[in-house]
């Protein structure tokens, strides 16, 4: 088909012919097209102001509403690094573009909460397109895997001309659609350690499959350190931590010896761990769900997902002592 | 592609006879799996320019003033019109009122209303340059439901009403109202035992087709244009255009362009006077595209409606009574409220027998987005609220809900609150029993496939919320009466042209008519009907176009009975005339000729006893036969305005379903796991396009049932969710199995004993689900569609 598009395409040709008034009134983006990483940081140390495309699943979406109309798109496909990851003995480097198909397919072992995020994003056309980069780039409450990222403590690499740095990300979310980068830096990559332990993610949406989170919990046992960390999707401003609830759990699992005896956790202990991170919430009502709702929900949740890992855990726990 | 890429005549070839009755497969089947079908969308003429519209950011205020200046200064841009620039004095249209204005002219009633329309040479120049328009609202306090629309200090919504309505309704802001009174209620009430009233409210539904409004408008060089767009009726788009533009109705000239999807939301116009005003203004061809944000906003929905149901019942569960209250928000336009109206009031009591009936149904106008047609129109409203209601009874009597519904279902020969006794089967019980006979789906299915929970099978899909905590199951019953047809006394006629000449040494039928192929298989049963009447194997069927005359709405569950029933009387025509040819070419070579029933099969005349008197090919030799001819169903005539009765419906459908649900009753997520449905269809031209409406009407019933619903602000009307992102319509993993038993009870007064399929299935389906989930979770759930905020106390 030789027609010209559907509307709201944008002319993928650079024309520096053309004055910024003519680009202006069409509408017009510089695309910019690295071949390397080293190139792409160039490009973003001259144009700060430029937005990174990689998978395309969100920012395509902004400029198709006109939500945004950036003067340049920085194209990162090329930068074939982004697709790569690489499993350390102790930690997963994972490139910023890695498909979300990706993980689910290949690293279900070393990230099983990030792989079962990977499952619920959108779908499969969007999770063979988009990865873990774009959703720290837009950095939305709702972004799928912004939980399972908390509760397992991954470190955002992120690099600039002026050189490279791991931002915790605890550190990462700095407001609502807001990061830590600086305008001159992308992100290469995160750094996820692998699982010791199990860890859930669930996700509540008013339809069955491909659809945007009303709010989502991710926990993460690690029993090497005896700590457990939680996440929790559009339910706050930012992704946040159920910080309280995490202390208090980790108090009585010491307390009553339970990493080591395997015992079966209490319920007055679910429950209290799951108020306490219906209280890290700071939801909002809006057109997906009451923000009593999300509090409800996101308590659940955490019970829910508390009695799956600690259930897969006494069974680890059991088997190595049968073989023992 | 360097034409206009219309679609161009199928010709439809089978081996086996492919008759009536028989399931071929559609001509347009394989290329819209395949992509390659030719959207409305997908047309692109040499030249042409894009338009684009400027809707309104309020919902009511007035227009002090608008500024094009800017705009029509961007290099790029050929036209910006507003009202000013309209041609004639006629600048409103309708379907059946014209209040709608082509352009807002000095004030604008709803969020999105079209305000400016702009042409240049690309999309984005266009929708730059509208942007560039400036409009000064002075902001008006809106109308959002009954109490602001009937407060003594209410602003009018439309000042100076002249259409037929307003003589009798109450308030210059009520559209229409129409009141069903039969016997005495009052004095029915006595004999009640029990009695069970209920409040319930139906939420905005989309039609949420997935090709949006399109269309290609190209000016010709006799000073009309030729409009290539995707509609349920061309005519009646035709008959509002025409007059706007100037043009008498024969230089408007209407091509149908391939269609994805309407349900009703192509009934109004939407873009089609915006892009031949541009047209007729540049000289050039002018296309517009909708995206989906502005979809929803391009045309009318299903009436959000309040529903107040009182009903009673004595000790063994006979109905006594029903006093009713049905209030539809018809939004700022009247589109089709009124219609909708008289079958929300004439259907509010359901396919059971009540002698003593006082249901009053109205239609708002408010500044809420404008709301029409859609599949069950006014029907489903009801539906949902008389269900509820038998199973309120039902519990209250401590019978079995199925039961209940047996001991006061219609059948034939039953007087409808209008007075109307239906004269054909009416298998109301039948149905009910034959869905509650259908095996049940095992119980935790999630673990049939081995240790470990398969989510896809549980509330919440893919979202891994329940490995089965918190699940609990409920089954759910409901049926509903649809009208078929236009009603009222409408004149509800098609018209069909068939053809039928030797071509390439073989005889071939061709049947044109206007008939809106929008997906439910018109074009597939046009060619059986031609088949079986005429026996060809081969029949073209030309494109829909207003060359030939009216086919009506692709709507109303109508196509097949009336467009079909003048394709059979045109064929039956057609045959006459070959007949009468083959009597004068060979009629001396043998008796039969002039005392036998002749029958046309498998390209040869034969009679009754199967003997063959001639090939086609010579009978017709070089010569053509054509009919054009228009037919019409039984009359109906209109509900008295002060008592509702009259012959109103000329033909009623029924369908019922039983939904089997698993409610996670801690997170208020539903799996539908089954939604089984029985239907009688009187004659199944084609069995698996009826299986597809059923199933289609089914999902799209249980779409509102838990998910879809177009939310508006009630402090400024404006819609919150116009996008796929918030509006969600069900997935394939949201649609549950739905087994289908279909009756075939000839209606006697129907071409072949057909009865209207589309629209039945998407009654009950919502009042079952909603059923199912009361009986998982003990909650009353007076409302659809049910969010789980509802579900779990936390709204």
């Amino acid at each position: 088909m030789d027609e010209p598009g559907p509307p709201h395409t944008i002319w993928l040709d650079r024309n520096h012919s053309e004055t910024t008034e003519t680009k202006k009134r069409a509408g017009q983006m510089d695309f910019l097209r690295p071949a390397s990483w080293e190139e792409a940081l160039a490009a973003k140390a001259e144009h700060p102001t430029a937005v990174p495309i990689a998978g395309g699943t969100d920012v395509m979406v902004e400029i198709n509403f006109d939500h945004r109309r950036p003067e340049y798109l920085l194209d990162l496909n090329r930068v074939g690094d982004l697709y790569e990851w690489e499993v350390g003995e102790e930690t997963v480097r994972l490139g910023a573009s890695v498909p979300y198909t990706r993980i689910m397919e290949h690293l279900r072992p070393e990230l099983p909460g990030l792989a079962l995020a990977s499952h619920t994003v959108a779908s499969p056309q969007i999770r063979n397109r988009g990865g873990v980069g774009g959703n720290l780039g837009t950095a939305s409450p709702a972004g799928d895997a912004h939980p399972a990222l908390l509760a397992a403590g991954a470190r955002v690499e992120v690099e600039s001309v002026r050189g490279s740095r791991l931002i915790p990300i605890d550190d990462f979310y700095t407001g609502v659609k807001r990061n830590a980068l600086a305008p001159d830096e992308l992100i290469r990559a995160v750094h996820i350690d692998r699982a010791d332990g199990p860890q859930q993610y669930s996700k509540v949406g008013t339809r069955n499959a491909m659809v945007i989170a009303v709010c989502a919990f991710g926990l993460a046992l690690h029993p090497a350190t005896r700590t457990v960390r939680t996440g929790i999707g559009s339910a706050a401003p930012t992704p946040v931590r159920a910080k309280a609830a995490e202390e208090f759990l980790n108090a009585a699992l010491d307390e009553g010896g339970f990493w080591d005896n395997g015992r079966i956790i209490t319920p007055s202990v679910a429950k209290q761990f799951a108020e306490l991170c219906s209280a890290a919430c700071n939801p909002i009502d809006d057109v997906r769900g009451t923000a009593s709702y999300r509090r409800h929900a996101v308590g659940v949740m955490a019970r829910r997902t508390l009695m799956w890992t600690w259930e897969s855990y006494r069974g680890d726990a059991a088997r190595t002592e049968g073989v023992a | 592609m360097g034409t206009t890429g219309l679609p161009t005549n199928i010709t439809q070839g089978s081996r086996t006879k492919g008759g009536i009755g028989e399931s071929t497969l559609r001509p347009d089947g394989t290329l819209k799996v395949t992509g390659e079908f030719a959207y409305s969308s997908d047309m692109w003429h040499e030249d042409m320019l894009w338009g684009q519209i400027l809707r309104s950011t309020v919902a009511h205020a007035e227009i002090v003033s608008i500024d094009t200046g800017e705009a029509l200064a961007t290099p790029g841009v050929y036209a910006v019109m507003t009202y000013d620039d309209l041609p004639t004095d006629v600048r409103n249209y309708g379907l059946e009122i014209q209040d709608t204005p082509v352009l807002a002219h000095g004030k604008v009633r709803h969020h999105g209303e079209p305000v400016a329309i702009v042409a240049a040479d690309h999309p984005e120049t266009a929708r730059r340059a509208a942007a560039k328009i400036k409009v000064e609202y002075r902001e008006l306090p809106v109308i959002t439901d009954e109490a602001s629309a009937t407060a003594p200090d209410a602003i009018l919504v439309h000042d100076n009403r002249t259409d037929h309505h307003i003589g009798h309704v109450p308030h210059p802001n009520i559209v229409h109202r129409q009141p069903i009174i039969r016997g005495d209620v009052a004095k029915a009430r006595e004999r009640a035992d029990v009695i069970v009233e209920g409040e319930y409210v139906f939420g905005m539904q989309d039609q949420a087709f997935l090709g949006p409004e399109s269309g290609l408008a190209v000016p010709a060089e006799d000073g009309g244009v030729d409009l290539y767009v995707a509609t349920q009726w061309l005519h009646s788009d035709l008959r509002q255009i025409a007059p706007v533009l100037g043009l008498p109705e024969d230089k408007v000239r209407m091509t149908l362009a391939g269609v994805g999807g309407a349900f009703g939301g192509r009934e109004d116009l939407s873009m089609q006077i915006h892009a031949c005003l541009l047209a007729l203004r540049t000289g050039k061809p002018v296309k517009i595209v909708y995206n989906r944000f502005e979809s929803f906003f391009g045309h009318v929905h299903r009436h959000p409606a309040k529903l107040h149901y009182e009903h009673g019942a004595t000790k063994d569960g006979r109905l006594t009574h029903l006093k009713a209250r049905i209030v539809l928000d018809g939004g700022a336009y009247a589109s089709a409220s009124p219609a909708v109206v008289g079958n929300a009031s004439s259907l509010g009591a359901g396919p059971y027998v009540i002698e003593d009936v006082d249901i009053e149904a109205v239609a708002l106008y408010t500044n809420n987005p404008p709301c029409g047609a859609m599949r069950g129109f006014g029907a489903v409203q009801a539906c949902f609220a008389y269900e509820a209601q038998m199973d309120k009874l039902a519990a209250r009597l401590g019978m079995d809900p199925v039961e209940f519904r047996r001991i006061n279902a219609m059948s034939q020969g039953t007087a409808l609150p209008t007075g109307q006794v239906v004269d054909s089967p009416a298998p109301v019980a039948e149905l009910l029993r034959r869905v509650k006979a259908m095996p049940m789906p095992p119980e935790q299915q999630w673990l049939a496939a081995g240790e470990a929970a398969d989510v896809r099978e549980l509330p919440g899909g893919l979202s891994n919320t329940t490995h089965g905590e918190g699940v609990v199951r409920g089954v759910g019953y409901a049926v509903g009466i649809k009208n078929v047809g236009f009603s009222e006394g409408f004149d509800d006629y098609s018209t069909a042209r068939v053809r039928m000449e030797v071509v390439g040494g073989e005889p071939v039928a061709t049947v044109h008519t206007a008939m809106a192929e929008v997906g439910q298989g018109g074009i597939t049963v046009h060619a059986q009907i031609a088949r079986t009447e005429l026996g060809v194997t081969q029949v073209t069927i030309n494109p829909a176009d207003t060359r030939v005359g009216s086919a009506g709405s692709t709507s109303a569950s109508r196509q097949t009975y009336v467009t079909g029933g003048a394709v059979k009387n045109a064929c039956e025509l057609v045959r006459e005339k070959v007949l009468e040819l083959g009597r004068r070419k060979f009629g001396t070579y043998h008796p039969a000729w002039a005392t036998a029933e002749l029958l046309l099969e498998s390209g040869k005349v034969v009679t009754d006893a199967g003997e063959v008197l001639a090939d086609l090919v010579d009978v017709l030799g070089d010569e053509a036969v054509e009919v054009e001819e228009e037919w019409r169903h039984r009359p109906t005539e209109p509900f008295d305005l002060r008592t509702g009765q009259g012959f109103g419906h000329v033909q009623y459908s029924f369908a019922a379903h039983r939904a089997v649900v698993e409610v996670d009753t801690e997170l208020g997520l539903v799996k539908v796991v089954e939604l089984a449905c029985a239907q009688d269809v009187g004659k199944a031209l084609n069995p698996l396009s009826v299986l597809g409406q059923i199933q289609g009407g089914t999902t799209q019933g249980l779409g509102i049932a838990v998910m879809e619903e177009i939310i508006v602000d009630p402090k400024t009307a404006k819609v919150r969710n116009p996008s796929f992102t918030d509006y969600l319509i069900p997935t394939i993993l949201d649609t549950p199995t739905i087994p289908v038993d279909v009756l075939e009870l000839a209606d006697e007064h129907a071409p072949y004993g057909l009865r209207g399929v589309g629209e039945a299935p998407t009654l009950s389906s919502t009042p079952a689900v909603l059923a199912a989930i009361r009986a998982a979770t003990g909650l009353e759930l007076n409302r659809t569609p049910v969010r789980p905020e509802h579900l779990t106390g936390t709204a």
